[in-house]
């Protein structure tokens, strides 16, 4: 809402500057959000009258004028304006003036003829945004000779304030000139309304169906309007510092008197409806071509105006295209009415429409202004286009208007919501102020709510006007206090931040993606992903929930790959979607890729490659961080954006947990990315699950150690070989260790050698080599059958 | 016997110059052996007569003693010479970059809010977490939001169907920790929120922390004493100023916004704070009665407060970030600024 603060001092004038009234308001929570001069600087432009208009000697489109500026001499001024006349009155910068922009006037010859000062439109004086046609006419009235800013109380600020949606009672001069007056305690004094007695007979019947939505119906007909008269400038003025275009002289006094007291008010042409008014829920099937030229299919949750032959106007959003007022309109009939909140809410939005009137009606109107704002707006408009007004007519149903609020504010309550007692004179005089009807009692205040204040219902609600207008800042300041209780800490749970920090200790950095990605991309990696689709995403590319961490990381690696950074070791957690809504997870996961060389470039090292096993190496020191590495195993599997020979599910205690696995070469070619990547993801709650140590007392017995190499088939994987080998050791068996993997020359084509270390130890006794040999013997002979592979001779 | 000087001065000669420990140690079995040539003189001690022995053995001991110190001495010296020459040969050019140096680091986001719940955890806070897909009832409904209430249009929702959606803010998350809990309770919500808004200042997605402290007395003035702390913390300034504006959301009451000092121009005015002095940091407010009601507390008995603020907000001033839109291209030149 933004309002001049001339007008706002008509009603309520406190002694502050400008910027105080703004920091004011601002600290009760009607936040300023700009505060800014209704116009721009300009100097030396005074009232002057045309005296005289010739045809330009030598410019067919220029003519000669003389003004009296009231200096006592005629001045000449060349202009080339097609609306100028003899007799106007006209702003005129005089010789010496400054114009918005640092623009001079000085003396100049136009074609040749002298001209001395200039007649100004109103974009030229920044009046105006757009180029004006012509120059600015001002009534005839305007005294010559007098400063113009002055004339035109030009010296003034717009104030523009955000409200929030529980304070539609200061959409409106009058409302905010009310909070004004209760912050100064001062009183609040605008214009006076009187009933605008009826000359003529004429009315139109108004009837109210949906009595629910609409409790209360006020119209009139005025006749012999003129809509061709020019608003009065001082109305357009103060239409235009609110943010407001003049369109014509009706529209310009409804718009006014919604900015003056709240109303929003629609004047119908009276020679274009039919029968009576009728308020009513639209039937369905009905359309409406509104205002903007737009024509809608209204739904049977929407209020409608209309006549006996259909749907006039969306009631409290817009009128309609074919009822409005027009320049042959000659009858009109005012329209003042109380729609509910609830009857307007969402209306306007669910059309895609958002208008002054709806904005008001959503936050809830003051039931008791319609029958005012119909007197205003007949007052205004018989004054500016002439006519004569007839009956209000008004349809009510009482039972239906808003019940009155009945609150009790307990003093105690008061007391310990704040932590401070207030003087309880000033509570009582910050609720009367507030409009409260208050009456003072032995534990607090019973009041009832003013018919403007819709937020008020309950206990807190008062607690809060109190707080606010006594101001936040001149209440206490403390320290909750609680009792020091010890909660147990899961110790065999990682945290998030340590999963992370071991990411980060590792050399990765994190990146936070979008939760959302583009389908293509998602069905480029997953074409078996199912995951909500969003009904209104902000773009086709941010449309679908991530099934998985991939995407997003894989876009994060083509984008830095393209700004020149060619290692790229990424991270990150977050939740993933899967399944349709009904039967939806939402997956905490931790996800990881590399590409680029294995090593930062550097002086020392190799050049290689990242391949599969350094990020192998990477997620195995997260598995091993909760001490319980032997839950997790890497199994041989497919996954669509994977290479098939290069990729594996981990299993953690069975159960699938993630994936790991080179970027396939499809889907690297598909998506067009300059380099290989290898990626996994793994659930965060699987990788946050370790075991809390259990301690086991250290042999003071030898260890033996006996290293046996296997030949097995190249398809045959290792962990068959380990998993073998560690169910036949025994129960001593104290380690595995794979020292080498070898293919080449001596072991036959299609197969390599696997050479594995056993270290065993008794906890009391000293083994012999009969029993290792045994051991070993068994292993042998399972691998042979188990898995076809035989000792390296 | 007569020989000795003559033997000792020979031998002297020897050591001094022996260019190795091996011939050092050649030259002690040499003279001090047990066959060796000074050894030996003592074997001749016998054809003495008894008042000559001790003096000639005296001496002989006295030349053997000598020696073996002088061999020690010049083993010394060897041995010092030898490990400088190896010294210098591996000299190294200790100021080459260290091996397999990594560097990675946290998202500037998460930084901020680690920071965050770190604050809020170690004076008794717990984190609690929720699901990003929300239903209408716990983001909207039971935060007194009904359908059609004009605060939804304050924050533009994404939208799945007509009840399910991407949540607008972490509040569901105080719902349901209210739900399944009694007072006291004392939780900060960390966590991904969305907003169907994008230009220079908004993005589709962006981080929020909200608290929740709910016991028996608490007041408005509880509230105000945590934020101050919090924002003096986290801003480790102890003299920062801190004010409360009256506002509004559904699901407090009183609620206020709360701006600080501008912390890039201490107050003085410049482009971050619109010349104001003063940056809009967090909202908060006293928990209403209706979202009591809804998560079955008694709210007579009970109050509590709220408090909610957005991470990259907080991050942006506090580590001089200009640009939102940086948080989600995730340009690792960026991202290695937080290492």
């Amino acid at each position: 809402m933004k309002f001049s603060e001339q007008w706002l001092r008509e009603w309520v004038s406190p002694q502050l500057d400008t910027q105080a009234i703004a920091d004011q308001i601002t600290m009760a929570g009607l936040e300023v959000d700009a505060v800014e001069p209704v116009a721009a600087a300009f100097s030396g432009v005074v009232v002057a009258e045309v005296l005289s208009k010739e045809k330009h000697p030598d410019a067919d489109k220029l003519n000669v004028c003389s003004v009296d500026d009231g200096s006592g001499e005629p001045v000449q001024v060349v202009c080339g304006a097609p609306n100028v006349a003899v007799g106007q009155k006209i702003p005129f910068a005089q010789v010496g003036g400054v114009l918005p922009g640092d623009f001079k006037i000085k003396k100049a010859k136009l074609r040749g003829v002298e001209s001395r000062g200039m007649i100004c439109s109103a974009s030229e004086l920044g009046l105006e945004e757009e180029v004006s046609p012509g120059i600015l006419v001002l009534s005839a009235s305007a005294p010559v000779g007098v400063d113009f800013r002055q004339f035109m109380q030009l010296d003034d600020m717009t104030i523009e304030v955000d409200l929030t949606p529980n304070r539609g009672d200061c959409l409106s001069i009058k409302g905010l000139a009310r909070e004004v007056g209760v912050l100064n305690r001062l009183p609040v004094n605008g214009p006076t309304i009187a009933p605008v007695a009826a000359e003529i007979e004429d009315s139109f019947q108004v009837s109210i169906e949906a009595l629910e939505q609409c409790p209360r119906y006020i119209g009139r007909v005025i006749k012999g309007v003129n809509v061709n008269v020019d608003t009065p400038l001082w109305m357009v003025e103060r239409l235009r510092r609110s943010g407001v275009r003049s369109i014509d002289p009706v529209v310009d006094v409804t718009n006014y008197v919604m900015l003056e007291l709240g109303q929003p008010l629609h004047a119908f042409d009276r020679d274009n409806l039919e029968g009576g008014m009728v308020v009513r829920m639209a039937t369905p099937g009905e359309r409406l071509t509104l205002l903007d030229g737009s024509d809608i299919a209204l739904r049977p949750e929407t209020l409608v105006i209309a006549d006996h032959s259909g749907p006039l106007a969306m009631a409290g959003v817009m009128g309609g295209e074919n009822s409005g007022v027009n320049e042959n309109t000659q009858t009109i009939f005012l329209e003042s009415a109380f729609f509910t909140p609830l009857a307007i809410a969402g209306q306007a939005r669910s059309y895609g429409l958002h208008t002054d009137a709806s904005h008001r009606f959503e936050r809830g109107v003051d039931p008791q202004l319609t029958p005012v704002a119909v007197e205003r707006a007949t007052r205004l408009l018989l004054d500016i286009c002439g006519g004569q007004a007839g009956p209000v007519v008004e349809a009510q149903s009482a039972e239906h208007m808003p019940a009155e609020r009945s609150i009790v504010l307990r003093s105690a309550r008061l007391e310990k919501a704040l932590a401070k007692a207030l003087d309880s004179d000033d509570v009582t005089d910050i609720l009367q102020r507030l409009g409260l009807d208050v009456s003072v009692q032995e534990a607090g205040w019973a009041v009832t709510a003013p018919s403007w204040r819709f937020d008020l219902t309950i206990e807190e609600d008062l607690i809060e006007e109190v707080a606010r207008v006594h101001g936040y800042n001149n209440l206490p300041v403390r320290r909750p206090a609680a009792r020091l209780a010890l909660r147990s800490a899961d110790e065999a749970t990682l945290t998030q931040a340590l999963l992370r920090r071991q990411m980060v200790a590792r050399g990765f950095q994190e990146a936070i993606t979008y939760s959302f990605v583009a389908p293509e991309l998602q069905a480029a990696m997953l074409p078996e992903a199912v995951s909500p689709v969003l009904a209104n995403p902000i773009s086709a590319d941010l449309s679908v929930m991530r099934a998985s961490l991939f995407p997003g990381l894989v876009r994060t690696m083509e984008y830095n790959l393209n700004r020149q950074q060619t290692r790229v070791r990424l991270f990150e957690t977050g939740l993933v979607f899967n399944g349709e809504l009904d039967a939806l997870s939402q997956v905490p996961m931790l996800g990881a890729l590399v590409c680029g060389p294995r090593e930062a470039e550097g002086w020392s090292g190799a050049k290689q490659r990242v391949d599969f096993y350094d990020l192998k190496g990477d997620l195995e020191s997260l598995l091993a961080l909760g001490g319980d590495a032997e839950a997790w195993r890497f199994e041989p599997a497919e996954h669509p954006a994977l290479h098939p020979g290069q990729s594996a599910q981990l299993l953690h205690n069975d159960e699938p947990a993630g994936w790991i696995g080179t970027l396939h070469p499809q889907v690297r070619a598909t998506l067009g990315l300059k380099m290989d990547a290898v990626l996994f993801e793994v659930r965060l709650d699987a990788l946050s699950q370790g075991q809390i140590p259990a301690f086991e007392p250290l042999s003071r017995f030898p260890e033996v150690r006996r290293d046996l190499a296997f030949i097995l088939e190249e398809a045959t994987p290792v962990q068959a070989l380990l998993d073998c080998a560690k169910q036949q050791a025994g129960a001593y068996l104290q380690d595995i260790k794979l020292f080498d993997v070898y293919s080449g020359k001596g072991v036959p084509e299609g197969h390599k050698s696997i050479a594995l270390g056993l270290t065993w130890q008794h906890p009391s006794r000293t083994l012999n080599d009969e029993e290792i040999n045994q051991l070993v013997d068994s292993i042998v002979t399972q691998v042979r059958v188990k898995l076809e592979a035989e000792l390296r001779g | 016997m007569d020989h000795l000087p003559t033997l000792v001065s020979e031998a002297r000669d020897a050591i001094q110059a022996a260019q190795s420990v091996a011939a050092l140690d050649e030259l002690r079995v040499r003279y001090l052996g047990k066959k060796g040539e000074v050894t030996a003189l003592l074997k001749g001690l016998g054809k003495l007569s008894a008042d000559e022995r001790p003096a000639a053995g005296e001496r002989i001991n006295q030349a053997k003693q000598t020696l073996a110190d002088e061999i020690d001495a010049k083993r010394q010296e060897l041995e010092s010479a030898a490990l400088n020459t190896r010294l210098a040969a591996e000299r190294i050019d200790v100021t080459l970059p260290g091996r397999g140096q990594s560097s990675g680091g946290l998202h500037p986001v998460t930084r901020t809010l680690e920071r965050i719940e770190g604050l809020f955890t170690r004076i008794g806070y717990d984190v609690a977490l929720g699901p990003e897909i929300e239903d209408d009832y716990h983001n909207f409904e039971a935060l007194n939001i009904p359908a059609h209430h004009p605060a939804r249009g304050m924050a533009d929702t994404f939208y799945f169907d007509a009840t399910r959606l991407l949540r607008t803010h972490t509040s569901p998350v105080q719902v349901r920790t209210m739900k399944d809990s009694e007072p006291p309770i004392r939780i900060v919500c960390p966590g991904r929120v969305y907003r169907s808004d994008s230009d220079l200042t908004h993005t589709p997605m962006f981080h929020q922390v909200e608290g929740l402290l709910v016991d028996e007395d608490v007041s408005f003035a509880d509230l105000k004493g945590t934020i101050e702390d919090f924002l003096q913390a986290f801003f480790e300034r102890d003299d920062l100023s801190v004010r409360f504006r009256p506002s509004y959301f559904p699901f407090t009451e009183p609620s206020a916004e709360v701006d600080i000092q501008c912390v890039m121009c201490s107050g003085a005015g410049c482009r971050v704070c619109s010349h104001s002095g003063w940056l809009e940091v967090m909202g908060c407010g006293m928990v209403h009665p209706e979202v009591f009601r809804h998560s079955g507390i008694d709210a007579e008995r009970y109050t509590g407060f709220a408090f909610g603020m957005g991470a990259e907000r907080l991050a942006m001033l506090r580590y001089g970030v200009n640009d939102l839109r940086l948080f989600f291209e995730n340009d690792l030149r960026f991202l290695r600024q937080f290492a």
